[in-house]
């Protein structure tokens, strides 16, 4: 037993010395391998008498597990040792840039997507028409009779005359697809069209294009305290504050009574804040159908009514996001859709927030 | 349109000030758009008193002046030749802005030619009151010390301009303001209907109407032994206050009245007339009119015209030769009423602008024929003395407007407001309406102002109006009943992902004008006549784009040009083929511009195949398949010939096109260096099958080892890959899962004109293990596909 003994003392001190998993395995072959002095010993159990066998038999497999969980136990240490050597040399600098550009999208288009979203709260469709308009859905279903001299206040572009000579125009506002709506489909109708129009004006305040959004409600009841109630809860959950509001009298040839809303604001430095303050800014002009449209459309105007509205996209974009310049919306300079865009994971919606 | 609110007064009796008036106009739908106010412009500037003027001891034009003013004794340098001792001046203090020169003084004394001077002594051109420049002004010596310029001038009469819809001629006349205001409740109206004046003999000149549709109706009437001259001062400072030049008293007459009553009116000089006066249309004749240009009368113009000449287009100008001189003592008024249609067309042919056409164009009140000649014989009578004739009329005066036949519920239906009956007939009546109830409802009456009154939901607006709408109810819309579908479109959707897909690919997204520059148009396959707009904001923008990339292409150069040359855009906007309503196409199209970009882990520039990584992006995110889609030649020839290709299913549904734009466009276009680019085309991509259920169906997984193989086939240059790998994919199409691409191969070893293609193809056993003759099987059919796709198993 005591040979055991020295076997072990002997064993346990090489495995704790070996220093590379090499040396480690030497031992363990020494030791523990087909030739090794423990299974060379095992190997004398079968000429043992029964005694000697009940007795060393559970010692020579104890010496044998004994030194097998020593040379693992030395394995794991090599092991990490080595590793931790060789992560030694594995470093990056890890302040090295990584490529991760992505784009935007610009704040005329996220502007509209909030503008159909809170309208699609209130029931509004999104309809769409065409840029190129003839006179009838641009001018005349609209109450501008030829000649007119309402239609002097849209600076309209055309088209060069076809061979009878009709001009088309460029529509002025998105109401066409009022008429186009009225006319294909029957009441209840709530929709919103966004959609570009043109104007032949350029200035600070004007560009030859750009982007309004028409609302049409058509049914048997909507009146004019609806239309107040629609727009007033449209801006303040545009502007995302509560925001006061007032109504004019106006005219428009295709709403009777007509009217336009302003919005209260102050200017802070060179921000203009929307919301309260001493001053009015118009943002919109509205009314009730006129019943010569509704006519013009098939509707009777003594079963059917309701109300219309049209808004500048592009400016109401510029006093929510501080754009100063309304040119600059469509001149494509990376660095202003950059700083001005959102974006492309935001998707307003009202339960997440506009933007 | 422009009063001033002394001018107002006449007409509305009322405390009111100049505030309370713009409210009460805002809400009533007057629109303001500037309030003038001549005493805040003049606020700086009071009156002084010269007490020595010595001429300055370096400069013989200057005067050294000492002068008393609200701030004390002041040494004032002053050039004018007319500063002397003892004169009352307009005193401008340090630092005060003046007017007329646009600057501000200095806030501390300046030197002027070595002597401090401290403050100015004012022309009346440096205050806008007049054009003299000559002098300082030369006050009256009554005016007290310090006393504000404005009082001291009576200049406190505020200016107010607003805007005058279409639909309201008649607020081109101060009284018929008044009139809406009294309605509000802001004063009384007070204008007085003129008194008739008696004609002391027959108006001797005969008077004929030719063209009753131009011109229904001509009241003439002469007064003999007028005096002409300048008007008197407060008729002057009136016409001065708007903005209008005071001529002689005869012409201020006829201004006046078109701004009080919205009435033009035309005085002839009666010595000047041959014959008939009559109303007829042109003959082609030509005439000076009075803004000393010759006017062309075509037979679509209203003229007035006598036995010898053209006298002037009726309702928009007069001319020259008939014209009221300073000399004239008999003159012949006209007050007649010219079709607006007509008036307009004139307006517009001829270029002539002028405050009769304005009104005209519009539509004056018919029910003043009588009346403005009326107002204007006694105007003349008392200020130019003279003696009045008898009026003749000539033709009829048109119709009143019809009655409406109201319901007065329709207030309520249209408005949600409730009024009493009595309210609103109150509204009605203050506006010039006269109400009488019937069994069936009202019949209201149309006053001849407002023929912009004709149906029912005109007289709601103007109860409404007057009421005030910022006192109607506001009420939330009801929400629309039951279950709602998505109120998107499909193609409204699909465009919403791909914007985001593009977006995350990197690309900035622009918006851009719908219209580009003819020649531009031609590069992109557009161009067409019947694209072309007549009346174009610039040449350069001159026709309908056939593409969104053309935009995108010069915004980029610009960029460059200011050291910004990596530019990756985007836009989702439409492109136009024809006029006509199905002649626009939406279209998503991006640019990069080829640009190295440096990195430290190697350097990289877009290319072709990046445009084909965005189409597809943008494709799969409108839910194309876009594994299956098929590559062709470019739709259109401002593609690269070599570097470009379309997506498409099948050959008539074109989904994309990709790849560099050609090099000879983008020189023509002044783009430098090279661009990739794409244009997706979201209407062609197919709406997904619609199911029953959204439910996706039940998942079928293998658990056995997926096989891979690796083969490289030989092809002939100009073969697709695209070709050889859908000709693998079919091989077996229930054991191959995948088949990629990893290696594309030219040179040594492989014959010149061809190329190897390496592809790895996965094998996904769906029920039991592949044996070793499985997979040479399909190897078999893998490699026999490959050869009638071209591709010869490379050895």
């Amino acid at each position: 037993m005591s040979d055991l003994t020295a076997l072990k003392t002997k064993y346990a001190e090489q495995i704790d010395s070996a220093d590379s998993l090499q040396a480690l395995d030497d031992v363990r072959v020494a030791a523990l391998g087909k030739k090794g002095e423990v299974s060379l010993q095992m190997r004398t159990l079968g000429q043992m008498s029964p005694e000697e066998k009940k007795v060393m038999g559970p010692a020579l497999n104890g010496l044998k597990n004994e030194l097998a969980d020593l040379v693992e136990a030395r394995k794991s240490v090599l092991e990490a040792d080595a590793l931790n050597a060789a992560l030694a040399s594995e470093t990056l600098d890890m302040s090295l840039p990584v490529d991760a550009s992505v784009g935007s999208l610009h704040p005329v288009m996220q502007v509209m997507e909030e503008m159909a979203v809170i309208f699609a709260d209130m029931g509004f469709a999104v309809a769409e028409g065409p840029d190129i308009e003839d006179d009838f859905h641009n001018f005349t279903a609209l109450n501008f009779p030829p000649g007119h001299p309402a239609r002097d206040m849209h600076d309209t572009f055309f088209l060069k005359p076809d061979a009878d000579g009709n001009k088309m125009v460029l529509r002025t506002h998105t109401s066409p697809v009022q008429i186009r709506t009225m006319m294909s489909q029957k009441p209840p109708i709530r929709i919103i069209v966004p959609g570009r129009t043109y104007r032949c004006d350029s200035d600070q305040t004007h560009t030859p294009m750009f982007h309004q959004v028409e609302g049409l409600v058509i049914d048997k009841t909507t009146h004019m305290g609806h239309l107040k109630g629609c727009l007033m809860d449209f801006v303040s959950a545009f502007f995302e504050t509560d925001v006061e509001t007032r109504f004019r009298p106006h005219h428009f040839p295709f709403t009777e009574p007509s009217a336009e809303m302003d919005v209260r604001y102050e200017r802070v430095g060179d921000e203009i804040r929307i919301g309260q303050g001493d001053n009015w800014m118009e943002i919109l002009g509205c009314g009730m159908v006129h019943p010569n449209v509704l006519v013009n459309c098939g509707l009777d105007p003594d079963e059917y009514q309701g109300f219309a509205f049209g808004m500048g996209v592009d400016r109401l974009a510029m006093l929510k996001y501080g754009m100063p310049d309304l040119r600059d919306m469509f001149a494509a300079d990376g660095r202003w859709l950059s700083h001005y865009g959102f974006s492309p994971l935001l998707q307003a919606n009202l339960a997440t927030g506009l933007s | 349109m422009k009063f001033t609110l002394s001018w107002l007064k006449e007409h509305l009796d009322t405390d009111a000030n100049i505030d309370e008036v713009v409210e009460a106009m805002t809400l009533a739908g007057l629109e303001v758009e500037e309030v003038e106010n001549p005493a805040e412009k003049l606020a700086a500037f009071s009156i002084a008193k010269v007490k020595s003027a010595e001429k300055h001891p370096d400069a013989d034009k200057l005067k050294v002046c000492q002068v008393e003013t609200k701030d004390g004794m002041k040494q004032i340098v002053c050039g004018a030749p007319n500063a002397r001792a003892g004169m009352t001046v307009a005193y401008a203090p340090l630092g005060a802005y003046i007017p007329g020169l646009d600057f501000s003084l200095d806030k501390k004394p300046r030197k002027i030619r070595g002597i401090e001077s401290s403050g100015m002594m004012c022309s009346s051109k440096e205050l806008e009151m007049g054009d003299d420049h000559d002098g300082i002004m030369d006050l009256d010596n009554a005016l007290e010390l310090g006393t504000p310029i404005a009082d001291a001038l009576d200049l406190s009469d505020p200016v107010i301009d607003f805007e005058v819809t279409p639909n309201r001629p008649d607020w081109l006349g101060v009284d018929n303001i008044a009139r809406d205001l009294a309605a509000t409740g802001l004063g009384d109206w007070i204008t007085k209907t003129p008194a008739p004046v008696k004609g002391s003999f027959p108006c001797p000149i005969n008077i004929e109407i030719d063209a009753p549709d131009a011109c229904p109706v001509f009241a003439g009437r002469v007064i003999h032994g007028v005096k002409n001259g300048p008007s008197p001062e407060w008729l002057q400072t009136r016409l001065k206050a708007i903005g209008l030049r005071p001529i002689s008293v005869l012409v201020d007459i006829t201004n006046l009245i078109s701004y009080d009553r919205a009435r033009p009116l035309h005085f002839y000089d009666l010595s000047k007339l041959t014959g008939t006066v009559r109303a007829r249309l042109g003959k082609g004749e030509t005439f000076e009119a009075l803004d000393d240009k010759e006017y062309k009368c075509s037979e679509e113009m209203c003229v007035i015209a006598d036995d010898a000449r053209v006298l002037g287009l009726g309702g928009v100008m007069g001319g020259t030769y008939s014209g009221c001189q300073k000399d004239t003592t008999d003159i012949l008024i006209e007050c007649a009423y010219f079709d607006p249609m007509r008036t307009r067309r004139t307006g517009r042919d001829t270029g002539i602008q002028s405050d009769a056409k304005y009104r005209f164009e519009r539509g004056v009140d018919t029910g003043f024929v009588k009346g403005g000649i009326e107002l204007a014989t006694q105007m003349v009578l008392d200020l130019c003395g003279g003696e009045a004739s008898d009026i003749i009329i000539a033709g009829e005066i048109p119709a009143d407007p019809a009655p409406i036949e109201f319901d007065p519920a329709l207030t309520e239906r249209l408005t949600g407001l409730y009024m009493t009956d009595n309210e609103m007939m109150r509204i009605l009546d203050t506006l010039g309406f006269s109400v009488s109830v019937t069994k069936s409802g009202w019949t209201v009456t149309v006053p001849s102002h407002r023929r912009d009154c004709t149906q029912g939901a005109d007289l709601v607006e103007e109860i409404a109006r007057i009421y005030g709408l910022h006192n109607m109810e506001a009420k939330s819309l009801p929400p629309v009943p039951g279950r709602r579908e998505p109120l998107a479109t499909a193609l409204q959707n699909k465009q919403r992902a791909a914007r985001r897909a593009l977006a995350n690919q990197g690309l900035f997204e622009a918006i851009t004008w719908s219209f580009c520059s003819a020649d531009h148009a031609k590069l992109f396959d557009g161009g067409s006549d019947d694209l072309l707009l007549d009346n174009p904001i610039s040449s350069d923008l001159d026709c309908m784009r056939p593409s969104a990339l053309i935009h995108l292409l010069l915004a980029s150069q610009r960029s460059a040009d200011k050291g910004y040359p990596g530019a990756a855009l985007f836009e989702a906007g439409p492109t136009y083929q024809t006029p006509e309503t199905d002649g626009q196409s939406p279209s998503i199209a991006g640019i990069r511009r080829i640009e190295t970009q440096r990195h430290w882990q190697g350097n990289s520039q877009p290319d072709a195949f990046s445009a084909k990584a965005d189409a597809l992006a943008a494709l799969a995110a409108m839910g194309a398949k876009v594994d299956t889609l098929q590559v062709g030649r470019p739709t259109g020839s401002y593609w690269h010939p070599g570097r470009s290709a379309r997506l498409q299913m099948g050959p008539k549904n074109i989904l994309a096109d990709f790849g560099e734009i050609h090099p000879g466009v983008l020189k023509q276009l002044g783009i430098e260096g090279r661009v990739c680019a794409f244009e997706v085309w979201p209407d062609a991509v197919p709406a997904g099958r619609k199911k029953a259920t959204k439910a996706k169906g039940a998942l079928v997984i293998s658990d056995l080892m997926p096989v891979h193989r690796d083969f490289a086939f030989i092809v002939s240059d100009d073969t697709p890959a695209d070709k050889l790998i859908k000709a693998v994919k079919g091989a077996d199409k229930v054991l191959i899962s995948d088949v990629s691409l990893f290696d594309v191969y030219q040179g040594k070893g492989v014959e010149d004109g061809h190329k190897s293609l390496a592809i790895d193809v996965t094998l996904s056993p769906k029920l039991e293990t592949l044996t070793d003759k499985d997979i040479e099987a399909v190897s078999a059919k893998i490699i026999a596909q490959a050869k009638k796709a071209g591709g010869e198993l490379r050895g």
